[in-house]
């Protein structure tokens, strides 16, 4: 039964509504909005949020508890913790989009492009992806960061960023296909071929923003397993080194020795952890709970 | 002739039926709306009629005109949240459908009424037998015991024509055919001895001859078991065939009910007029242009107090601002129009449209596209790892088309004629076999050559809802092959370009901001024919171009194709299954079955003095849109169903169907032979 009138009003589709149809639809999407908003703000703006210098040594007040004048305390150097939770966000943010981005991009053109040529350049593609599979995420990325020798462009280590990127490649091309393969059948996409248009003209500009949906969710969802491989990753020390603020590099080091006296060291960066990574996951679900018709009511 | 209201109309014609029962269904003024984000759309607005007891009624109408919706109120099966009946009465047997509790409504469904509905495919439950699918009912509404059901269910079957009851009783859904499963819905609606059923689009998803099929078990059983049956269908020729009475229904509101023959031959509103001239029909000479209801059917959002089909009739005048009531006509029907006297006096008719409309090319010229022994083979998955066989989709077919021809190519589901449309726009690699486009054999031709053919042959698909980019302007599709090939210079030119083609398939320039799903089917379609038109193609193939379409929208895009077919000198390859549209737009026509070619020949010819038996039959399953014509026709059916792809038939591959089969069918391929001058068939018969 449709009730699509054909006579529809001359209107673009309405955009106003968006955003609130999703807070009405998604609460719990909203409050993580909100916190993810809330860390891009201070990962952005940190030396305008952070009451301190995160890399300030203060011997006058080692292993302070939290108090009005240190929110979170301070650890072993006497640095305000909640200051480098503040740079952390940015170590974090930064790492974990990049990396999600290029690692999702890559692995939605490879899953496209396997979809729209199918036969034997499927078959190969999918096998290389079933290797990458094989491998939890964090294992992939221990092997591609002990692989590489560590490099960094204007204080971003960018071979941290490809070992978690390649990782998410795979999966993301995995769904990605599925999707496409949809796509791949529909007669505008028969149209373009029987217009002749060129391989990367069609999967550019007539597949890939129809599976725009799936890719925004995977992108999102990988953000959270992003930030998780960085803090895992820097807390073995295989990541960000000190004296750089980042999450998972503050759970490590001597914060391992003074944890029974100052338990506020490692509380604060593993409650920063968690809320990043459940704001990013509750997000892509509502994400994608939101953007799928079927999930509606 | 009174003006009177609604009921005391129905209740008048009630008194005039010698009968004094009441009867079996009575819906009285029934309104029903749906909140949606755009507003309340009224889906049914006062619509009334009744059903007697053994009597088939049809529902016709366009989409969107409410047919369903009134069915779905019927059965209270509306969507719980969106769906509302404010104000209106269901009288069935006796009980107040609209006062009963979820509980009692549910005893009656499925038990007193039941409904089979369009899609066989999927209206059976995949991962159960079809044993247990029809024993449910029976148990729940009867109280019947296991071994009980199991006996009525074949005696279900039985009824219903499937051969072998006790051992298909264990089979899934994807063991039967369409046909099959559509018999098999039948059965579980009859499983209770319901005394009403209704049937929403039953055999739209079928072939015509298994329509023709379904149709007349339906009929009979309701006749043999006194079963009303309300029939919801958009196919004129199914409601002249077998309904009593008709409603012929226009956006949410009955324009004009009546007995069949009335409304068929002495239609008293401009709507049901127009519907029956926009049909291409097999039962009269065809003419020149297609007749046409110009426009589109309201939005059932906005709120009217005029006649709602006033911005489309040809015969509006000023009273018509004001909804005219359901009038009494001198036929005896209800009409809807203010005008329904001047109609009956014969002041009012649709005028006869100009000729022109027919595209015959001299066949003196060089084919523009000629196929040469097409086959295409395609590999069955088996298993893991191995091919369960082949699927000979095509085998052996050859045809020329001529420049500023149309080639008709009919058949039924499964005869691969939609491959044979693929193969020539090269979308599949054809297994053997040549084809030459202007001279240039394809499968040889260098990539430049094929780079050039790709420009010069097009496609309309038959989805207008698919076969456009969602995300994509219609500025931006139409616009997109004048840039990649530049064919126009410069974004200025395009624009003017897009503007001009939008003009030449009847679409404002405006249009060209919107996107797809803006636009109504009709318009899409016509994207899509501006499309395929900005490439300056010089043939088309128009796969199922307007079987997609409403009838009054399908007639507009009919008289375009042939209006620009004219003006550009265009070939169509014209690939259909609805015989009369073919009809009416081809100058040749082929007809293929199960991969071959059964019969070609020019236009008249086969609808005249067609030679092969399956022709014939394909005809004959055809109904007309006229219900003494079909009343009086003997149904001539046929028997079975398309064989098996996989076990494919030795032989004529219509030899496990044809009327005339002999021994020597089953042994030889019929070659396809000059039985008369320009006429082909496959038949060792003729």
């Amino acid at each position: 039964m449709t009730m699509d009138s054909p006579s529809l009003p001359a209107v673009k589709p309405r955009q106003s509504n968006v955003y609130l149809d999703f807070c009405r639809q998604q609460p719990l999407g909203a409050v993580s909005f909100v916190i993810i908003v809330l860390m891009m703000f201070a990962g952005i703006f940190s030396p305008l949020v952070a009451p301190y210098d995160p890399l300030t040594i203060d011997f006058a007040s080692l292993l302070a508890p939290p108090s009005a004048d240190h929110w979170c305390g301070t650890d072993a150097y006497g640095r305000d913790i909640c200051s480098r939770l503040i740079y952390g966000s940015r170590t974090a943010l930064v790492i974990g989009f990049t990396s999600s981005f290029v690692g999702s991009t890559l692995g939605a053109i490879l899953g496209i492009a396997s979809a729209y040529f199918g036969g034997r350049i499927d078959d190969w593609i999918q096998r290389f992806v079933d290797i990458l599979l094989a491998f939890p995420l964090i294992v992939l990325a221990l092997v591609v960061v002990a692989a590489f020798r560590k490099f960094s462009v204007g204080g971003v280590d960018v071979n941290l960023i490809v070992a978690i990127a390649i990782p998410i490649l795979p999966r993301v091309a995995r769904v990605v296909r599925s999707a496409a393969l949809s796509v791949r059948v529909m007669p505008y996409v028969d149209a373009a071929r029987a217009a002749g248009y060129s391989h990367t003209r069609i999967i550019f500009r007539h597949m890939a923003p129809n599976v725009v949906a799936p890719y925004l969710i995977m992108l999102t969802a990988f953000i959270a397993q992003a930030i998780l491989a960085e803090a895992s990753l820097s807390f073995l020390g295989l990541g960000v080194t000190e004296p750089t603020a980042a999450w998972g590099l503050m759970l490590s080091g001597n914060a391992a020795d003074f944890y029974r006296q100052a338990p506020w060291m490692i509380l604060f960066p593993g409650i920063a952890i968690s809320l990043a990574v459940f704001a990013f996951n509750l997000f892509g679900d509502s994400l994608r709970d939101f953007l799928d018709p079927r999930f509606k009511l | 002739m009174s003006v009177a209201d609604t009921s005391d109309d129905l209740r008048a014609l009630r008194d005039a039926r010698p009968e004094v029962a009441a009867p079996l269904l009575e819906v009285d003024d029934l309104h029903t709306q749906f909140a949606t984000a755009r507003g309340i759309v009224r889906a049914v607005e006062g619509v009334s009629f009744t059903v007697d007891r053994g009597e088939v009624v049809a529902i016709v109408g366009e989409s969107g005109s409410g047919k369903s919706v009134t069915a779905l109120s019927i059965m209270r099966l509306l969507p719980r949240l969106t769906g509302k009946i404010p104000k209106g009465r269901i009288m069935f047997d006796g009980r107040s459908l609209l006062d009963l509790d979820d509980e009692q409504m549910r005893q009656i469904r499925g038990r007193d009424i039941s409904m089979i509905f369009q899609e066989p495919m999927t209206s059976l439950n995949p991962i159960l037998t079809i044993g247990l699918q029809i024993k449910e009912p029976l148990q729940i509404h009867l109280g019947m015991t296991d071994k009980e059901a199991q006996d009525r269910s074949i005696e279900l079957l039985q009824l219903v024509g499937i051969t072998d009851p006790e051992r298909r009783l264990d089979q899934y859904p994807h063991q039967f055919s369409g046909g099959m499963r559509q018999r098999v819905m039948i059965a579980i609606g009859l499983a209770c001895n319901p005394k009403l059923i209704i049937a929403d689009e039953p055999t739209t998803a079928l072939d015509v001859t298994i329509q023709a099929q379904i149709l007349e078990l339906m009929k009979n059983l309701s006749r043999q078991l006194d079963i009303a049956l309300i029939i919801i269908t958009h196919n004129l020729g199914v409601v002249a065939r077998y309904a009593d009475r008709v409603l012929v229904m226009y956006a949410a509101r009955v324009a004009e009910q009546g007995a069949a023959e009335a409304v068929f031959h002495d239609p008293r509103h401009p709507y049901s007029m127009g519907l029956l001239r926009s049909v291409p029909r097999l039962d009269r000479p065809r003419g020149g242009k297609l007749e046409t209801i110009e426009g589109l059917p309201p939005n059932l959002a906005d709120a009217s107090t005029a006649c709602r089909f006033a911005p489309r009739c040809p015969f509006r005048i000023a009273v018509c601002d004001q909804e005219p009531p359901l009038f009494v006509t001198d036929t005896g029907s209800l009409s809807r129009c203010h005008r329904h006297e001047e109609i009956a006096s014969g002041k009012i008719t649709w005028s006869a449209a100009g000729g022109a409309g027919l595209n015959f090319a001299a066949n003196t010229t060089a084919p523009v596209l000629s196929v040469r022994n097409l086959t295409k083979n395609f590999a069955a998955a088996g298993g893991l790892r191995s091919s369960a066989g082949t699927v000979r989709a095509v085998q052996d077919v050859s045809f020329d088309i001529y420049p500023g021809e149309t080639l008709g190519l009919v058949g039924e589901s499964g005869c691969g004629k939609t491959t044979v449309g693929r193969l020539i726009l090269r979308l599949e690699e054809p297994t053997s076999g040549e084809i030459h486009f202007e001279g240039v054999n394809l499968s040889t031709a260098s990539p430049a050559e094929l780079k050039a053919m790709r420009r010069k042959v097009q496609v309309i698909f038959q989805d207008p809802y698919s076969s456009l980019n969602p995300r994509m302007t219609v500025g931006q599709i139409i616009g997109e092959p004048l840039h990649v090939y530049k064919i126009v210079d410069g974004r200025g030119q395009v624009e003017a370009r897009v503007a001009e083609l939008l003009e030449n398939v009847g679409l404002r320039p405006e249009m060209a901001e919107r996107y797809p799903h803006q636009l109504s089917g009709g318009q899409r379609q016509r994207v899509g024919i501006a499309r395929a038109l900005a490439m300056e193609p010089s043939f088309i193939v128009c796969d199922e171009a307007v079987s997609a379409l409403d009838v009054s929208i399908q007639g507009q895009i009919i008289n375009l194709l042939e209006e620009l077919q004219r003006k550009f000198k265009l070939a169509f390859l014209f690939i259909a299954h609805d015989l009369a549209v073919v009809r009416h737009i081809s100058a040749r026509v082929v007809v293929m079955y199960f991969g071959r070619i059964m019969e070609v020949a020019d236009r008249d010819t086969i609808y005249g003095g067609s030679l092969h038996p399956y022709t014939r039959v394909l005809l004959d399953a055809a109904p007309v849109p006229d219900p003494s014509i079909e009343k009086q026709r003997e149904p001539r059916l046929i028997k079975g169903e398309l064989p098996s792809h996989l076990a494919p038939p030795t032989g004529c591959v219509f030899s496990t169907r044809c009327p005339q089969v002999s021994q020597e069918c089953r042994e030889v391929v019929p070659p396809l032979e000059e039985k008369r001058p320009g006429h082909f068939a496959a038949c060792i018969k003729v």
